[in-house]
């Protein structure tokens, strides 16, 4: 049951991910200038999609790890 | 979630070798520019792959000591998991000098640069451990067998990709000596992220490596137990 409403919030997540994350660009001349997440050469961006990476991995290790914790308990 | 303090710390310092990695100062360079940054990525994933491999022959000298299956498993998953650190150092050193050595080098130069050829020597080396583990059905004459081979493996690193790149003309930084760990000659902005990154990346590996180990155990444990 958790498991399903867990899924289920994360599906929700990923669908309005885009409502939060888009970039104000209605004031066109703010569209070219460096502000939040546009500055430096977007360079913040890159970090957060790499950051994103790294915990999706980092979240899978995790849950393995958990896994073969059960499967030794089981086992034994 | 076995022994969590050391994950929890690779993870600390993974998150920050990306962010700070990305967004810390660095110091200009002509040619490297922002690809600078791979110290953090790039040669992390070498320093990992020693670590890992140095691992996988302490447990061949170790299983060849005390003929205990256990440390077999040991060092054929170090080995694995070096092998996929050495690959990923190998492929993304690919990308990174393909826009910086065609700048200024030739293709000739760059085809008998000692440096690649040696490290592909030594990672094929370290394939045809894994195909010689393979083809032995017999356990414990394979984890003999490849124990040994695991030594002789180690000892090929050396030259390929010690020695000979520094003997000979390359383009690969590190020629004169190991700027990395040269206190007077690596940037102190540079260490501040390339240390903990070693540390972080090199952690990851173990982690991996610790639940292959843990599956292998498990797969085994008929065996183990006799």
């Amino acid at each position: 049951m958790i498991k399903k409403t867990l899924s289920l919030a994360a599906c929700l997540f990923l669908y309005l991910l885009p409502l939060f994350t888009t970039a104000q660009t209605t004031d066109s001349e703010r569209k070219y200038t460096a502000y939040d997440m546009r500055s430096n050469g977007k360079i913040y961006v890159l970090t957060a999609c790499i950051l994103i990476i790294l915990l999706g991995f980092i979240l899978y290790l995790v849950r393995l790890d958990k896994k073969i914790s059960r499967v030794e308990k089981e086992i034994k | 979630m076995r022994k969590t303090w050391w994950k929890i710390l690779c993870v600390v310092i993974l998150i920050y070798t990306i962010t700070g990695g990305l967004l810390l100062p660095v110091p200009a360079r002509e040619i490297l520019a922002e690809t600078i940054r791979n110290l953090y990525f790039h040669v992390c994933m070498w320093f990992g792959m020693m670590i890992l491999f140095t691992a996988s022959v302490v447990y061949a000298i170790k299983y060849l000591r005390s003929q205990k299956l256990a440390h077999d498993i040991y060092s054929v998953n170090f080995a694995k998991v070096g092998i996929l650190f050495g690959v990923l150092g190998y492929s993304t050193g690919f990308i990174w000098a393909s826009y910086t050595w065609t700048e200024y080098a030739t293709n000739t130069q760059i085809f008998k640069e000692p440096k690649l050829l040696g490290a592909a020597i030594a990672l094929l080396v370290y394939f045809a451990y894994l195909v010689l583990r393979g083809s032995i059905t017999d356990m414990d004459k394979r984890a003999r067998i490849s124990a040994v081979y695991a030594i002789f493996a180690y000892a090929m690193l050396f030259p390929t990709i010690w020695i000979l790149p520094r003997l000979l003309e390359s383009l690969h930084p590190g020629k004169e000596g190991n700027p990395a760990l040269n206190f007077k000659d690596s940037d102190s902005r540079l260490r501040m992220v390339f240390y903990p990154a070693i540390i972080g990346w090199t952690l990851l590996g173990v982690w991996i490596t610790s639940l292959k180990i843990r599956l292998d155990f498990i797969k085994e444990k008929s065996i183990l137990n006799d």
